[in-house]
């Protein structure tokens, strides 16, 4: 296998690894749409890495923070209702993203490859954050999941139980924009929800418990990978939206089985 | 249902003096939402082994006290005074629980603290539901639901246990059941117990203590004195007093909309 091969599937692997089990926080929590605006806020944060000459990995995470932090914030008025306001953030920040890119005129960007991923160039620089950002995501669940889940469960209970839900909260949020950071090479900022989605929803069937809910979630992640990335090379396609084709096969066929295995 | 008369009626607000020290103090406690008053004045105690009952209409505040004697929110003036090292079960209302979110109701009790599955067998036991232990969460009736979250509440041997309308959703002989057992936890187990309720009816059978929220206390006491209050009449409505054998006093004062105090001369009969 060729060496950039070897990097896009080794690079796939780990953004699906991390993306499974904090994709199933994202369901259970119904936060998609927060997902996917945080995402959108993407391309502004590599904006901002290309103005201050930093890692456009570092800008993504800093941008989707600041998104989640405004979006916490807004929440506190009750006007407008938090769909509303995932919509004006989303679309503003993209807008934002795009238009401050048009200013950079002396750098030439690959845009599309920020939208829809860009897995066949991934670099080995690209694999240490990769990785390491994937890493650091998991580990810091696994610490949280306990918290976490008790928090995802009913905020109030959790919090009367002694968790401190806010703190918990915000390190999520913080989790989501680490993991929408090293997933944009991928996939792209585009279809970064995808990736945290497709797989979870797909393992609901077969889950019994919320952990197994999660591994599988990963599991699935990285079968879609491998296939995303085989039927590319095979057919020629592009390989960030080839293996989001790949989860959502994968949801369809699950869908297909028989019912036995369902709680 | 017999007809109880009374001496005198009860000046709002009164509260229960307890020889022992209570385990839940509230001292006049204000609250407000963008000047808009949810509480105002409110006065409540706790002690181990009696049954304190919060009824009061929708949008009364009854909920926001419960909230504001949990910490979930910091009264805008007043103060919560719980004994030292008191350890609170809380039963939240209407919880739901996402159908992607695979859990047991095993898991579920264990969620707010580790235990053995034993543990978790016997205080299901307790709350009279042990055949729920491995179902999903989501596969069980409303009255199980109920005994679920009881038994969470439950499995942090709490000293004082706070109920918001803890017989919602259950069928009407699992309501009379469920307030059966809690009545009953608190003699076994010595607990005081702070519930919110709507269910006038059960709650003045069980209850040591009722105060009539709405934004104010209204009145409070015993039920059978709560029951026949104007306040309480004014409250909820002369048929609904009726249904409990209680008869009909004079009023000596209604809310307008915003909830304030509206001496009963001042206006024409609503």
């Amino acid at each position: 296998m060729d060496d950039f091969l070897i990097r896009a599937l080794s690079g796939g692997l780990g953004v699906a690894l991390a993306a499974g089990p904090l994709g199933a926080f994202i369901v259970w929590r119904r936060m998609a749409y927060f997902g996917d605006t945080l995402a959108h806020s993407g391309l502004l944060g590599v904006a901002l890495g290309i103005v201050l000459q930093v890692n456009p990995q570092l800008g993504v995470a800093a941008a989707c923070l600041l998104i989640a932090i405004i979006l916490v914030l807004l929440q506190r008025q009750r006007a407008l209702a938090v769909d509303t306001l995932l919509g004006i953030l989303a679309h503003t920040s993209l807008s934002l993203g795009l238009v401050t890119l048009a200013f950079l005129e002396t750098v030439r960007i690959d845009l599309t490859g920020y939208l829809f991923g860009d897995i066949l160039a991934i670099s080995p620089d690209d694999l240490y954050w990769i990785w390491g950002g994937a890493g650091l995501a998991l580990a810091a669940l696994g610490w949280l999941w306990r918290p976490l889940l008790a928090a995802t469960v009913h905020e109030e209970l959790a919090q009367v139980e002694g968790v401190p839900v806010f703190a918990v909260r915000l390190a999520f949020m913080l989790l989501i924009a680490i993991v929408i950071a090293v997933a944009m090479k991928v996939v792209g900022i585009l279809l970064i929800t995808s990736l945290l989605i497709i797989p979870a929803a797909t393992a609901r069937r077969f889950a019994r418990s919320p952990e197994s809910m999660a591994l599988l979630a990963g599991g699935l992640g990285c079968i879609a990978v491998g296939a995303g990335l085989w039927a590319s090379l095979r057919w020629d396609t592009p390989a960030g939206p080839s293996v989001v084709v790949a989860a959502t096969t994968l949801f369809a066929l699950g869908h297909a089985l028989p019912n036995r295995l369902q709680r | 249902m017999t007809v109880k008369p009374l001496s005198a009626p009860l000046s709002a607000p009164t509260l229960a003096t307890s020889p022992v020290q209570p385990l839940l103090t509230v001292e006049n406690v204000n609250f407000a939402i963008r000047g808009h008053p949810i509480l105002q004045a409110v006065n409540l105690q706790v002690s181990a082994g009696e049954i304190v009952a919060l009824i009061g209409p929708n949008g009364a505040g009854k909920s926001t006290l419960v909230r504001v004697v949990l910490g979930l929110i910091r009264p805008d003036s007043g103060h919560i005074r719980l004994k030292p090292g008191l350890r609170i079960g809380y039963m939240p209302q209407r919880l739901s629980i996402d159908d992607t979110l695979p859990l047991t109701v095993q898991r579920f009790i264990t969620l707010g603290a580790p235990a053995s599955r034993e543990r978790v067998r016997a205080v299901l036991a307790e709350v009279g539901a042990p055949q729920v232990l491995d179902s999903p969460v989501q596969a069980i009736s409303g009255g199980e639901f109920q005994r679920m979250l009881l038994a969470r509440a439950l499995l942090r041997e709490p000293d004082l246990l706070v109920l918001d309308e803890p017989i919602q959703g259950v069928d009407l002989t699992g309501q009379y059941e469920l307030y059966d057992l809690i009545n009953n936890l608190r003699h076994q187990r010595g607990c005081g117990i702070l519930m919110v309720s709507h269910e006038l009816h059960l709650v003045m059978a069980t209850t040591d203590h009722v105060l009539c929220l709405n934004r104010h206390v209204c009145c409070s006491g015993h039920p059978d004195h709560v029951a026949s209050h104007p306040a309480y009449l004014e409250l909820f409505g002369f048929d609904g007093a009726r249904r409990l054998a209680i008869y009909h006093h004079h009023h000596n004062h209604r809310h307008d909309l915003h909830g304030a105090v509206v001496v009963a001369e001042e206006e024409e009969h609503g």
